[in-house]
This record gives C-alpha cells, sequence and structure tokens, in this order.
C-alpha cells in the first residue's frame, strides 16, 4: 500500500492552503485526492469578483484566487491526483479511492484533512409543492452550466432563496439576457451579503421578495410558472396573497450543507448546528490525525477565512505527523459554551498548550441582532468584548483569543461567548 | 434642475444603513441616514459617478479540456451604465487557446477606454 504523511480529500481552496501550509510547516509526502477534473474547487465557476481582499489585498474573481493557491501547490510539488473519487477512509486513515489511470487503490495516511466542502440544499430536502418538471435547477448548477459549459438555462427565471449563489446568478443571467422576474426569500431578512443585494439585485432592479415563498410549480415537461404567496410568522403562506409568475426557470438558493458522507461513515462526530464535524482547537476531529477546515467543517461567507481555516488545520496536520501520530489524545479539552445568540462554535473545545500566536473561534448567530457585545468568558470573568452594531446568520462572526490570555488563566475550566446588550 | 432625492444602501458593512442623498442642480448637497463616514463617501460616489467591475465569460476554441467559454473581467472599474455595452461587445468575440491569467481579451471595450482580460488559464 502506498504511504503519504498527509492525504487531503478535495483540492478545492481548503484542501489547497491546507496542503501548502502543511508542506510550509515541514510535513513531506502530501497528497491531494480531487474529485474534479482541475484544483480549486466551487471557485472555478465562481467568476465574479470580490476574492481575496484578506489574502492577498486585492479584489479577485475565484478561478485568480484559485489559480494563486494551485500554483503554490505546484512550486512546492505537492502530490495530488485529479478525476481521483474518495470512497472510503478508515478510522485507522486508510484511505480508498478510485481513477482512471490507478483504478481502485487504498493510501495509508499519518494524517487525514477532511476539505470536501459542501452542497446544495436540494429541491427534495426543501418541500416545494407541484410538479416536477424540467427547468429547477439549485443556483450553483446553473452557476456552473453558464460560467463553464457555456449554456443559459433558461429566458424568464425566479429564484427562491437570497444565498450569495442566488444572488449572483440573478446578476449573471441578467448580463447573459435573461431575464430575472423576482427573487423570493422565505424570512424576513436576507442569507445573502448586503454588496450583492446592492450589486446583483439593486442594480438590476430585481425585486426581493422578503417573507415570500414558492407554493406551486406548475408545468409538466418544462417549467411554465411558479406561484409565490406571502408567509406569516411561523412561515405558513397567507391565502390571498398568491402572485403568480409565468417562467421556464426556477433557481433554488436556499443553503448550504457540509458534504460529510465520508466522515460518517469513519464514524467522526458531528455536529448537528454545523453538519460538520466536531473540531478543537487544532481543527481536529472526534477521530485522533483527522482535521477538517473549509466549508465541510462549517459554510462560510468568504473564501479568505477558509484559506485562513484551512492552513490551521494544515499546520496541525504536519504537527500530528512530526509527533508520530500519536493514537490517544493528550492534552486538555476545555469547553467553549454559548449564550445570547451564537448557534455553535468552530472549534467546539480548547487545549490551551496547543494555541499558537492566537485562536480565531468563529460563528454564526441564529437570528438578526442589533447593537450587541460579544463578550468572552473565561471561568466567569470577562476577558474580551467587541461591539456589534448588527449581526446577522448570513454574516459569520469571529473573536481572536491570544495565547496570552491562555497564558494568564492556567486553571482555565470553560470559555462563554456571550452575546449581550451593548 | 432641482431639488431632488436618491434612496441607497450602503454596502460599507453589514449594517446595511439606508442612505438618502439630496441633489441640486447634479451636486450632492445632503446625505442622511449613514452611521459612519464610509455611508457618506459611498453615498457620494454611487449617485455622482457608480461604477462597477464586469465579469463574464467569452468563447474559446481549441481548449484541450474542452471547454467552450473562458472567464473575464473589466481591468477596471466602469461606469454602471454600460455594463450592458461591455456583455454585448463580448459575444462577438472567440479567443484561440492557450490563453493566460491577465491575456487581453477586447481592448477598450465598448469604448470605455478598459480593457478586458482573461481571468484563468485554458491550455
Amino acid at each position: 500500500m502506498e504511504r503519504y504523511d498527509i492525504v487531503i480529500i478535495g483540492g478545492g481552496p481548503a484542501g489547497l492552503a491546507a496542503a501548502v501550509a502543511a508542506c510550509d510547516a515541514g510535513a513531506h509526502g502530501i497528497l491531494i485526492l480531487e474529485r474534479d477534473g482541475q484544483l480549486g474547487g466551487i471557485l472555478n465557476q465562481c467568476i465574479h469578483n470580490g476574492f481575496g481582499l484578506h489574502t492577498f489585498q486585492e479584489e479577485l474573481t475565484g478561478p485568480e484566487y484559485a489559480a494563486r493557491f494551485a500554483e503554490q501547490v505546484k512550486q512546492r510539488g505537492i502530490e495530488y491526483r485529479l478525476g481521483t473519487m474518495v470512497l472510503d477512509i478508515t478510522p485507522g486513515r486508510t484511505v480508498t479511492a478510485m481513477n482512471r489511470t490507478d483504478g481502485l487503490f487504498e493510501v495509508q495516511a499519518g494524517a487525514v484533512v477532511l476539505a470536501m466542502g459542501c452542497r446544495e440544499r436540494s429541491r427534495g430536502a426543501l418541500n416545494i409543492p407541484g410538479y416536477r418538471p424540467a427547468g429547477v435547477y439549485s443556483a450553483g448548477t446553473a452557476q456552473r452550466l453558464v460560467n463553464c459549459e457555456g449554456y443559459l438555462p433558461g429566458r424568464r427565471v425566479v429564484i427562491l432563496g437570497s444565498g450569495d449563489i442566488g444572488l449572483i446568478m440573478a446578476r449573471r443571467l441578467t448580463l447573459e439576457g435573461a431575464e430575472v422576474l423576482a427573487v423570493a426569500e422565505l424570512m424576513p431578512y436576507s442569507g445573502g451579503l448586503k454588496r450583492n443585494i446592492v450589486q446583483c439585485l439593486d442594480d438590476f432592479g430585481i425585486p426581493l421578495k422578503l417573507s415570500h415563498t414558492v407554493v406551486d410549480i406548475q408545468g409538466k415537461q418544462r417549467l411554465t410558472g411558479v406561484t409565490l404567496a406571502q408567509v406569516d410568522e411561523h412561515n405558513k403562506p397567507i391565502p390571498g396573497t398568491e402572485e403568480h409568475y409565468a417562467c421556464d426557470t426556477l433557481l433554488l438558493s436556499c443553503g448550504l450543507i457540509p458534504e460529510n458522507e465520508l466522515s460518517r461513515k469513519m464514524g467522526v462526530a458531528i455536529d448537528p448546528a454545523t453538519n460538520g464535524p466536531v473540531v478543537n482547537e487544532s481543527l481536529e476531529t472526534s477521530i485522533p490525525g483527522v482535521f477538517a477546515a473549509g466549508n465541510v467543517l462549517h459554510v462560510h461567507d468568504l473564501v479568505d477565512y477558509v484559506s485562513e481555516e484551512a492552513a490551521a488545520a494544515g499546520r496541525a496536520a504536519a504537527a500530528y505527523v512530526a509527533a508520530g501520530c500519536p493514537v490517544e489524545r493528550s492534552g486538555r479539552a476545555v469547553p467553549i459554551r454559548t449564550a445570547g445568540g451564537p448557534r455553535y462554535t468552530v472549534p467546539r473545545t480548547v487545549d490551551p498548550a496547543r494555541v499558537g500566536k492566537a485562536l480565531t473561534v468563529r460563528f454564526r448567530v441564529g437570528g438578526v441582532l442589533k447593537n450587541k457585545c460579544v463578550n468572552v468568558y473565561f471561568d466567569g470573568e470577562r476577558v474580551a468584548g467587541r461591539r456589534r452594531p448588527v449581526m446577522a446568520p448570513g454574516e459569520m462572526e469571529q473573536v481572536l483569543l491570544s495565547k496570552a490570555l491562555f497564558d494568564a488563566h492556567p486553571a482555565l475550566q470553560t470559555i462563554e461567548i456571550r452575546v449581550e446588550e451593548a | 434642475m432641482a431639488k431632488q432625492t436618491q434612496e441607497l444602501t450602503c454596502i460599507g458593512c453589514p449594517l446595511g444603513c439606508p442612505v438618502t442623498v439630496t441633489l441640486e442642480d447634479g451636486r450632492v448637497t445632503a446625505v442622511a441616514g449613514n452611521t459612519c463616514p464610509r455611508g457618506e463617501a459611498y453615498a457620494r460616489k454611487e449617485v455622482t459617478n457608480p461604477t462597477r467591475i464586469v465579469t463574464t465569460t467569452v468563447r474559446v476554441a481549441g481548449a484541450r479540456s474542452g471547454a467552450p467559454t473562458v472567464p473575464c473581467k473589466t481591468r477596471a472599474d466602469v461606469p454602471k451604465g454600460r455594463m450592458f455595452d461591455v456583455v454585448r461587445a463580448l459575444r462577438a468575440v472567440t479567443v484561440c487557446a492557450p490563453v493566460r491569467i491577465g491575456d487581453v481579451v477586447l481592448a477598450d471595450a465598448a469604448g470605455t477606454g478598459v480593457d478586458v482580460v482573461a481571468t484563468k488559464d485554458v491550455d
């Protein structure tokens, strides 16, 4: 069986950044396994700009951002296999994969980094009533068709869900000559970034209908129309508010779900709030030597943070290998608890001894919160705080905990992140 | 020209302040609703000279991967009102592989003075 120090599952932004950071931390024998025919993952179809402001201090498009990291991988001579589907990973880190040149093969990994990304919530998961005609696409599928395959999926379009991909596609389809009639959002607020609402909808006069959903889909072979209705505070359609839209295309942009089939199968503990692995400060899952980063861990808004997080996972994987791949986990696990808003935190536990210069704790809130303070308590003592004029579920939050803070609290038992009145 | 007002949403931060700009004879005389100076700067630019980067794709011939298109962008901002002109001008363009990131796909797109460049390598 082939042996590699670190096997990275996925060659998207997370996998590439993890590989580069692991290599720079001194790891040798790194292998990236990528399902698609090219490195870069979803960035290849995200041809719009706005990537890389944090990482490269300039605004890049998705393919440009991917190319920068792919270049770094190639410069370092890091091995990667394209068109390669990982089928199984054992808790002992034997990876089974297949591709057209090697057939079915096994690789023994010192450490594994899970970087499989996420998938879109499908129509089946949304329970939309009506017929099942052609013309209903996830926003990401439409994005791939338009930007990579050169097809226009339709001429008259309604979009359900105001996630960023849906907003981006509203602009993209409009520029390509389609008419986007409306974007309907079930919630009373948008799940997308403000900038996208302004530059993708307002710029083109596309209405955003908050507290609206699709209550009927018409057309037997091809979509002929959809019916939207307003919903009440319990998200139930209000009778009498129905509006009909004649259209040939419906795009769904209703959330992303981390893709953890492999993780679940190998027995990695999953956090029901994120649908991603439960991890510690090293982004190590419940199985020692198995790390996770990027959208497989929790869905991000900005790729820059994916790269940053994945680099941390790559360094941690390199350190694990350098330590001789210990079977048993040693050290402490101080839990991070939350109150007043955060739905989850990544990581969930901290071993203060393994915190580098600082630890980034990322989280999302469950609803729109205004004029709040994000306070951090170490065993009940407030050690950090930051005012936040507004927080929304669509924008990831983070707090930075310095190494010095942990050093000053050697007997630390509990960390709590509370969202409180400012 | 008389007094007129324009309603905007600031994109400076997640707060998304609703900003009202008052114009007299095309000149900004008042900005209200913003909570910080960034909001005012954004609103002034947005009503007097709104610009955008345009990203789209053009046809590519002879790609080894069989890719039909290559993504591209305007190298700098173009006036917001010219976005469709740029996209329309690119409809007639087919580039030949290989293409490198930064290669000019269309010079001075639609008379904006801005070049459109490739954003992906295609072999």
